[in-house]
């Protein structure tokens, strides 16, 4: 039965979330922007406390996305200093054994703050991720890790922060191509691992975009997830690469949600000014009939409205067990570039108040567009989105 | 809870649909564009699929189904993938059905609604355009005076499907300043049907201007009566129909060019190959989709009865914009090839550029 009402108690979440973003994001919102590498300590105490009881306890469904895109509408930046397993957690949960998810998980909510860090985006290669440099040596009962990732999001803290780990990405022979791409758990605090760097952003300041290096950096062999054996006949059998594919499934809309916190914050932000000066869209009239600057606005909503009800069916299908692969794509794709450009229209549509400082608004622009580029670029879900309507492999369209 | 699965009861509905557009309707479709006629055989057993009576009380003749928006919007999609010109002549007698089952009162259901759940299909219609650019539904140009027991209309109208034909028309008309509906029989002095219309596309649907000279309707027939009708659930009823019914004609012009692109080889590789061509198809398939589920949730808010001016609104305006990109991309994949009448894109692209003319043309 198709259906729009989210639960009672998925309404209360929704309230919840909101009000947190209102209440505990937006007032530092600016602090955060313009101090870039300042860690909001307190505020992410308070969030730890608060992921107990709930209202920060993500997973990666219908819930969890209504939910973070009322956080996001808050703050971007900060709602990607939420502990928690993260895009590491994920791959864990898609390839790990239920030993490794118990070991690296199990007691994940106990204790301190912690975060789960992925590592794959190297300075040589991001879209095309099988192309990675970065080596595991197998030594006895060890792995030996070597190379340099960068991007990493939420890297310092998931390196540095006790009982944290970061997912790295790897290849056990070069020559296998994809076959011998696969992942590592490494904790927090393992000799070897270091932060190289700290990025500067165009927006979403907050969080840490942190490069990683890997020097001979000594692992537990147990820490690799999924197979070890590099199968190099059965290409149906890059089992590595398939697990991190199939990660992104799971956060792909995830980001689509992202993104559409961002893009409602800069819709209210426009609504309200404009009914502050008394001005009123006019929904039902012919197009002919309206002006431009409702036009405009009707545009941004609709849009903001596709790429939401995308996202919600995204991540209603996995809750399914339907694949979605295609989905999750169109949702990722239409939900990055919508808010792009929603976000750059309200900045033109308010003018001077658009771009100044003194407003959330420029920032949330800034903010909008990594959404078109993480968990896969925009022009990648396309490719993807193509693959998928036309049933082509990756060498009928690459 | 959130769900985006149609029930058991819709997907037999639309398999059955979708078997009859395939089946019939895809195989007449560009002789009816260029004969200008839609075969009364197929029409018929359209109206034997029960879209209309099955929605219809039983004590008006219909099978007692619950009437649903979005079952409205799943079937339009359908008929309007077979063909759109067949799909608004099929659902016609809607444009009267669905108000008067709202809105009429219940002396106006019982004379009028059995008429429209015969078991033959008997044409009716609605008129709702006027013949100027800047047309406004929300203040028409056609008007109707109260004198004595009656309403006077007066005015003109265009692009009223099936009118001459038709045994019931609903008439929209400005009184007391808003636009209100009035069923008039055919014949009624001062109603006068004019020559059939010539359009881009449609060309299937017989359509008709029609003008009002002091044309005398009872009081009685002023639709939903003393009460008057709600003008503006009718106009979203419409919007979301016609955007259901744009999901179906920018699917099949997807589905028509995808294919083409994976057949035909140019530099010794198919043209999908190519991400110029391949992007393209990506988008499609991303709008079209979009579309379908603004129109879902759309027709979802208008089946809890809640007021639905805005999403009727956007969406109606996504899916002109979306059909309008996806015929025209099509077209253009298929190259020199879409422009001509043997394949059927440039059908779809004509068909496509009316939707933002369509007001009134179909519902839900």
């Amino acid at each position: 039965m198709i259906d729009f009402e989210p639960t009672p108690e998925q309404q209360e979440d929704i309230k919840a979330a909101h009000a947190f973003a209102r209440d505990l994001f937006r007032p530092v919102s600016r602090h955060y922007d313009e101090h870039e590498h300042d860690s909001p300590d307190e505020l992410i105490d308070k969030m730890w406390e608060d992921r107990s009881k709930g209202t920060l306890a993500l997973g990666l469904d219908v819930t969890a996305a209504l939910r973070i895109e009322e956080l996001c509408w808050g703050d971007a930046g900060l709602f990607m200093c939420v502990p928690g397993p993260g895009l590491g957690g994920a791959a864990v949960f898609a390839s790990g054994t239920k030993e490794q998810v118990e070991r690296f998980l199990g007691s994940f909510n106990e204790g301190g703050p912690k975060w789960g860090a992925m590592a794959m985006t190297e300075s040589g290669c991001g879209s095309d991720t099988s192309a990675i440099t970065t080596t595991a040596v197998r030594d006895g009962d060890h792995w030996v890790l070597n190379g340099e990732k960068i991007f990493v999001t939420w890297g310092k803290r998931a390196a540095e922060n006790q009982d944290s780990l970061v997912v790295v990405w790897a290849t056990v022979d070069k020559s296998a191509g994809r076959a011998g791409m696969k992942s590592f758990v490494v904790p927090a605090g393992t000799p070897g691992m270091r932060v190289e760097k700290l990025e500067k952003k165009m927006g979403i300041r907050a969080s840490d975009t942190a490069t990683l290096v890997f020097d001979d950096c000594r692992i537990p062999f147990e820490n690799i997830l999924g197979s070890p054996e590099v199968r190099k006949v059965d290409k149906s059998q890059t089992k590595g690469f398939k697990g991190a594919m199939a990660t992104f499934d799971a956060t792909r809309p995830i980001v689509g949600a992202m993104a559409l916190g961002v893009g409602r914050a800069a819709l209210d932000f426009v609504r309200e000014a404009l009914e502050k000066e008394g001005i009123k869209i006019r929904y039902g009239l012919r197009k002919q009939k309206l002006s431009a600057l409702e036009r405009d606005l009707m545009e941004m909503e609709a849009n903001y409205k596709a790429a939401r009800l995308l996202t919600l069916r995204a991540l209603w299908m996995m809750s399914q067990l339907q694949p979605n692969n295609l989905e999750s794509s169109m949702a990722k794709a239409k939900a990055g570039l919508a808010v792009t450009r929603i976000t750059q229209k309200a900045v033109e549509i308010m003018g001077p108040l658009g771009y100044s400082r003194k407003h959330l608004l420029e920032k949330w622009m800034r903010d909008a567009k990594i959404n078109d580029i993480f968990e896969g670029t925009g022009q990648i879900n396309m490719l993807i989105v193509a693959r998928r309507v036309l049933d082509f492999s990756r060498d009928q369209l690459k | 809870m959130i769900s985006f699965s149609p029930s058991e009861e819709q997907q037999m509905i639309v398999t059955m649909v979708k078997q009859f557009a395939n089946d019939e309707m895809r195989k007449i479709y560009r002789e009816c564009d260029e004969s200008g006629e839609i075969p009364d055989s197929v029409v018929e057993t359209a109206w034997q699929l029960g879209l209309v009576a099955s929605s219809m009380p039983e004590e008006c003749g219909g099978f007692g189904g619950e009437h649903s928006a979005i079952t409205g919007a799943l079937i339009g999609e359908e008929l309007a993938w077979g063909d759109l010109a067949m799909a608004m002549h099929i659902l016609c007698p809607a444009l009267v059905a669905y108000p008067l089952l709202e809105m009429g009162t219940d002396a106006q259901r019982k004379k009028y609604l059995p008429l429209l759940c015969g078991e033959k299909y008997k044409a009716a219609t609605s008129a709702l355009i006027e013949p100027h650019f800047d047309y406004d539904p929300h203040s028409l140009s056609t008007t109707a005076r109260a004198d004595g027991n009656d309403y006077v209309l007066n005015g003109d109208k265009c692009l009223v499907p099936l009118a001459a034909e038709a045994d019931l028309l609903l008439i929209y008309a400005a009184a007391d300043g808003r636009s209100q509906g009035f069923i008039v029989e055919k014949g009624a002095k001062g109603l006068e049907i004019g020559e059939r219309e010539e359009n881009m596309g449609i060309r299937g649907l017989a359509t008709y201007g029609l003008n009002l000279k002091d044309c005398r309707v009872p009081r009685e027939n002023r639709l939903g009566g003393e009460k008057a009708g709600d003008f503006d659930r009718i106009l979203n009823c419409s919007q979301v129909g016609l955007s259901a019914m744009a999901i179906g004609v920018a699917r099949a012009a997807f589905e028509y060019s995808r294919d083409y692109a994976k057949e035909r080889v140019a530099f010794g590789e198919p043209i999908a190959s190519r991400q110029a061509i391949a992007f393209m198809l990506a988008e499609m398939a991303i709008e079209i989709d979009a579309t379908r589920l603004m129109t879902w949730e759309a027709a979802w808010k208008l089946d809890r009865k809640e007021d639905v001016t805005k999403e009727a609104s956007l969406v109606k305006a996504y899916a002109d914009d979306m059909v309008m990109m996806v015929t025209d991309r099509a077209v253009q994949i298929l190259g020199g090839h879409g422009y001509i009448r043997e394949h059927p894109v440039e059908l779809w692209l004509r068909n496509g550029r009316g939707f933002a003319t369509f007001d009134g043309m179909a519902m839900v």
